[in-house]
Formats: structure tokens, C-alpha cells, sequence
């Protein structure tokens, strides 16, 4: 088990990268807490599985260095830096019994045979093989293959570290829940330093005490599903997180209030004049419709989804969605929408700006 | 349910490759067969003699030697082509320019005429002229394919293992690029030696095209002909006298017309086991990929 820390490191797939945009993986500068457990948020090619292959070895990053426990192990081997990893797709020995494949790892570090045994009886239980252990590996299900690939990346109890690289993407729904749960509970029990890439952030917000979020090369933010959802760093993040995303709507910012074509919306804190892209980010949870007050809109239609009602709209032609409650009324004369104050972001070029002094504060 | 339709004039639709295929094929397949079972004489005059010819033969040391020296021809450029094959597709690029340079080179010998070939063989391994013999003479080597057996056979199964080892190893190869990265990526976090990656990675996912390879390279050996009759035809002696070559002889050589055609018959009925028996094994071994 070990601390993780990347220092200065970045990576690009082009023999000469010159601009920020060569880069996969963008400077990044980051520890990972020994024990914890990590979930890599992203969009399908931000650079998440780059950073996994850099920790484990598979790749050798263009610049920076990789520490664990502060030793510098940017130049070692794979196989010296004692990591387990498991792989989007299943990658099965199909000539070997599943047992011989849950010894594998095992064998070859020249384990006694009587712990391999125990080892891969435990694990047997957890993934639900016991049955199948001395069935070969080909033939299997994809999911079976899976659950032995993820086998074989519990077996060892040593590792510095577990990534999982969207593990679950071949399960289905049932056993993905009861895997997680397990990956969960082998967590608890051993303090493995744990890092899980997903592109699901139920998966994400469920695994995770921290989840970092990727995008377009970059950690946009790093923090627990709460911070995420509450305060998005970064409008990727209010669009990632969150069903429906956050509501992004360009305005003026004039002190404490914000301007969208000139209807006044009443922001958290005082606010310095801004220059750049200047937007207001508010979650659909925290705006409602109403029938007087707020910026005017045009309802496109309401989706029940059982717990509660999507209300789709336009304002000033931008979409923009707003979460009610089943039990809630929606009156023909409601073509407002206001939204909680305290709730509501301020965004310049992307990034969130904090307000000057909150007007909690303040009063 | 709908009446399963049937007509029997359905049957003239098939007619064209009825008549292909016998022309092609089943003809002169007969032909042979009769001659087999016939004695001729000038005039065209025909006897009947049953399966004599087939006693013959069997009886007949001659097929018999053929026949083992075809065995051993076969078993040693197999037991050459098939490692070197796979020991040279595990070392070529895996992409880039090299990878293709090496892809058109590991071509070439595939695309040379046979007689070629041998005329390559039959100049290069020359003690008087060929750079080969004349060098292996020159530093006192006794090597003279003409009159020594050993240096005959020599010479031949490395012009083979020249001309087709390229073939295994572009099988091996394609089987290889088919190996997506993650496996080797897990071997490596599973820190699998050089020799388990091979053993239960890449051996298991190149085993289909291996039993391709083996095939072809035992039909196509063990019906050699052009190659050895250009180098060495068939000597010295009857020391590289392989199955066709001794065929020819007996049948255009010899004009033995029956006990030719028994002989190519048996000859045959051999390849066409030996065939049935592959696909049996591959059709068993994607079963139980499947």
C-alpha cells in the first residue's frame, strides 16, 4: 500500500508535442492518499486510461515524475512496482483452468501453493466461481471472463495499489451492483489504495470517498460526489454530474446580481467585475417554476421520470431544465423560473469564481 | 406453414456444374482408374487384370522407399518451417515502416515460380560456378550435391525452409497482430516471464492459423515434385526421389502406365486421408474455442 504522487507529469502520444493540445494527458500535479479510494470521472478519451497506464507502468509519460511513498519509480518496470490492474475487456488465459488463472499472479511472485490455494478460494467466493474453479477458462461468458479478470487482480494482498479501468462495462446491471459492493467491502477490509475509471457516475459516486473528474486532458476537480454536486468547479463538471447536468446561462455580473438579457437573478456573494466568458451555472434542483419574479420561459415539454417531474424549457433560447416534485402542482400561468441564490454559480471562461465575501457573511 | 415446394426440374439448374466437374475432374480421375485396372499394349488393346497393379505396388519395395523418404522429407521441413516460422513473426515490428518492410521481403520467395526456385538452388549450391558450393569448397568443405546423398538432402530441405518458411511466418504473424494489447498488458502486471507469455497467450491465440500452416505445409511437401527434380532430380541415385518424382518417372519414364495409375491412386486416397484428419482435429479445436 502506498501514497501516489504525480509531479508535474503529462503525456503526450506524439514524439513532439508543442502546443497544450498534443498533450493526452495534461500537466498534472496530484497525490493519491494511501487507503483511499478514487474514482476517475470522465468522457470517453480524456485521458483517464492514459493516466492509469502511467501509474502502472504500461506507459512512460513524456514528462514529470510518479512517487510512491516518495521514491521515485517514473523509470520502473511494471512488474517491480507491485500494482494490480484490471482492463475495460476481459483478458483470460483461455488455456488455463479458472483457478490456474487466479493463481497466475500468484505463481509467478513463487507464492507457497497451500496460501495460493487459500488466496484463490477467498477470492472464488467473492466473484461466485466456487463452482466453476476447475472448468477451463475458454467458453466462458464475457461476464464470467470478466469476473475472473477482476479475480485476478484481488488475489495479490500486497499491491501498492488496485486500478480498475471501467471494469464493469461487460457485466450485467445485477452482478455489476453486487461486484461493486464487493470491490466496496474488500476496500474496507484492507485499505487498498484503489483507483476506479468509469465513465458512469452513479458507478463513480458509489465507489468513491473522492472522485476526480477529468476533461479534455485536465483533472477539472477533485472532490467528494457532495463538492461535486454543490459547487462544480468547472462547467464540464455541472454537465457531467448531475441528470440532468447543470444549467448553463451567459449574464453580466454586476455586483451581487447577475444580469441574462437584463432580468435581474440574485447571486450568493459580491462580485468583482469579470471579464471573458461570463456565465451563471445553476443545478435543475435548485431552480423552480413560478409564476412571477425570474427570467421567462417557454416550456417545450415535462418528462415524469416517477420521483419527480424534468420540466425542459427555453430561456432566451437556451435550454434549460428544471427538476419539481411529483406532488407539485404546474400551473399554466407558471412561464417564470427563479433560483436559489445560494446555489447559483458563477462561471468566467469555464472555470467558477468564488464570490468576494458571501452575503451570508456579510448581512 | 407454408407446402415446402417441390420440382424436380430444379435438378437441370445444377446441370452446368455436373458437367463442370466432370470434365475437370471426375474424367480424368477415371481415366486413371481404368488404366489402373487394365494392362495396355500398343494398338490401344486393353486387358483386364483386376487389382494386380494395386498387389504390385504394395508388394513393391520401390513405393515403399519413395514413401519413406517422403515421410522424413516432410517431417524434418515441418519440424524446421514451423518454430523458425513463429521464432521470426514473434520478432518482426508490430507496425510502422519496418513492419511493412518486412512484410514485402518475408513475401518475396512466396512469389517466385517453383522451377525458379530450383534453378536458384541448382546454380547457387554449383561447385564449380554457384557462390554457395564454391565457397563451402573454397574453405574446404566436402560438399557436392551431386554425388553425395547427405549434401542432396541438405540442399534440398533448405531451399525449402528458403522458399516457405515465409509463409508460417506470415500466418504466425496475423495471428499475433490479433492479440489485442491488453493481454500483454495484463501479463505484464501479472508479471508473466517472456516464456508464460508465449505459452498461454500467444501460442493459444495463433493455434488456429498454426493448424493452417501445418496443413499447407504438409500437403504442398508432401506433393513436392518441380523443386528436387530441377536441382537434383531425384539423386543421386534415388536418394531425393520423392512420391511425384518417382511417379513420373514410372509413368512417362518408364511408360509402366499401370502400375503408375495404382500407385497415383493410393497416392491420392493417402493425401485425401491425411486432409480429412486435419480438418477433423481444426474443426474440433474451433469447437471448442467456441
Amino acid at each position: 500500500m502506498a501514497k501516489i504522487t504525480l509531479d508535474n507529469l503529462a503525456h503526450s502520444y506524439l514524439p513532439d508535442p508543442k502546443t497544450p493540445d498534443d498533450y493526452a494527458l495534461k500537466e498534472l500535479n496530484h497525490d493519491w492518499d494511501d487507503g483511499a479510494a478514487y474514482a476517475l470521472l470522465g468522457a470517453s478519451g480524456c485521458g483517464k486510461s492514459t493516466l492509469l497506464n502511467i501509474i502502472s507502468g504500461l506507459l512512460q509519460p513524456s514528462r514529470g515524475r510518479i512517487l510512491f511513498n516518495d521514491q521515485d519509480v517514473t523509470h520502473a518496470p511494471t512488474a517491480d512496482r507491485n500494482i494490480a490492474q484490471v482492463f475495460q475487456f476481459p483478458v483470460v488465459y483461455d488455456t488455463m483452468t479458472v483457478y490456474e488463472n487466479l493463481a497466475f499472479p500468484l505463481r509467478n511472485r513463487g507464492r507457497p501453493e497451500q496460501y495460493i490455494t487459500q488466496r484463490v478460494q477467498d477470492i472464488a467466493q467473492m466473484i461466485g466461481m466456487e463452482e466453476m474453479l476447475f472448468r477451463k477458462a475458454r467458453g466462458l461468458t464475457a461476464d464470467a471472463k470478466q469476473k475472473i479478470s477482476l479475480g485476478r487482480g484481488m488475489v495479490r494482498q500486497d499491491v501498492n495499489a488496485l486500478l480498475f479501468d471501467e471494469p464493469l462495462t461487460v457485466i450485467d446491471p445485477h452482478m455489476k451492483w453486487e461486484l461493486r459492493t464487493q470491490l466496496k467491502k474488500l476496500h474496507n477490509e484492507f485499505g487498498h489504495t484503489m483507483i476506479y475509471v468509469t465513465h458512469d457516475q452513479t458507478e463513480a459516486l458509489t465507489f468513491a470517498d473522492k472522485v476526480v473528474v477529468m476533461h479534455d486532458g485536465r483533472v477539472v476537480q477533485i472532490g467528494t460526489p457532495e463538492e461535486l454536486f454543490e459547487t462544480p468547479e468547472h462547467t464540464f463538471v455541472g454537465y457531467f454530474i448531475g441528470s440532468p447536468g447543470m444549467n448553463v446561462i451567459p449574464a453580466k455580473i454586476d455586483g451581487a446580481h447577475a444580469y441574462v438579457n437584463g432580468t435581474q437573478v440574485a447571486l450568493s456573494g459580491h462580485y468583482s467585475t469579470l471579464d471573458g466568458k461570463v456565465e451563471i451555472g445553476v443545478r435543475p434542483e435548485y431552480a423552480r417554476l413560478t409564476d412571477e419574479g425570474g427570467l421567462p420561459v417557454n416550456i417545450r415539454r415535462i418528462e415524469d421520470v416517477g420521483r419527480h417531474k424534468i420540466i425542459r424549457a427555453d430561456c432566451f433560447g437556451h435550454a434549460i431544465n428544471i427538476i419539481a416534485n411529483e406532488g407539485e402542482e404546474i400551473g399554466t400561468d407558471m412561464t417564470r423560473v427563479a433560483f436559489d441564490a445560494p446555489h447559483v454559480n458563477v462561471y468566467v471562461d469555464d472555470w467558477r469564481i468564488p464570490p468576494q465575501d458571501p452575503l451570508g457573511k456579510a448581512a | 406453414m407454408q407446402e415446402k415446394t417441390v420440382n424436380h426440374k430444379a435438378w437441370f439448374l445444377v446441370l452446368p456444374v455436373l458437367v463442370l466437374v466432370a470434365f475437370s475432374a471426375v474424367i480424368p480421375l477415371m481415366t486413371v482408374v481404368n488404366y489402373s485396372i487394365q494392362d495396355t499394349f500398343g494398338n490401344n488393346q486393353f486387358f483386364w487384370v483386376g487389382l494386380e497393379w494395386f498387389e504390385e505396388m504394395l508388394a513393391s519395395d520401390r513405393m515403399w522407399n519413395a514413401l519413406g523418404r517422403q515421410l522424413l522429407f516432410s517431417g524434418i521441413i515441418l519440424a524446421i518451417e514451423i518454430p523458425l516460422g513463429i521464432f521470426i513473426a514473434l520478432n518482426m515490428p508490430k507496425r510502422g515502416f519496418w513492419a511493412s518492410f518486412c512484410l514485402v521481403l518475408m513475401s518475396l520467395p512466396l512469389l517466385i515460380p517453383w522451377n525458379v526456385v530450383g534453378t536458384i538452388w541448382q546454380i547457387f549450391g554449383r561447385v564449380d560456378i554457384g557462390l554457395l558450393g564454391y565457397t563451402l569448397k573454397a574453405i574446404g568443405v566436402d560438399y557436392n550435391y551431386t554425388n553425395d546423398a547427405l549434401d542432396a538432402w541438405i540442399t534440398v530441405i533448405v531451399m525449402d525452409v528458403w522458399h516457405w518458411t515465409s509463409l508460417v511466418a506470415l500466418l504466425a504473424y496475423a495471428g499475433l497482430q490479433s492479440i489485442p494489447d491488453a493481454y500483454y498488458q495484463a501479463a505484464k502486471i501479472d508479471q508473466a516471464s517472456r516464456w508464460s507469455v508465449f505459452r498461454y497467450i500467444e501460442l493459444p491465440k495463433m493455434a488456429g492459423v498454426l493448424m493452417i500452416a501445418i496443413l499447407l505445409r504438409f500437403m504442398d511437401s508432401f506433393m513436392i515434385y518441380t523443386e528436387p527434380f530441377v536441382v537434383t532430380g531425384g539423386g543421386p541415385g534415388n536418394a531425393t526421389t520423392f512420391l511425384s518424382i518417382d511417379l513420373v518417372k514410372m509413368a512417362t519414364g518408364q511408360f509402366d502406365l499401370g502400375p503408375a495409375a495404382a500407385f497415383s491412386l493410393m497416392y491420392f486416397l493417402v493425401i485425401l486421408l491425411i486432409s480429412w484428419v486435419f480438418y477433423t482435429v481444426m474443426t474440433n479445436l474451433d469447437r471448442r474455442e467456441g
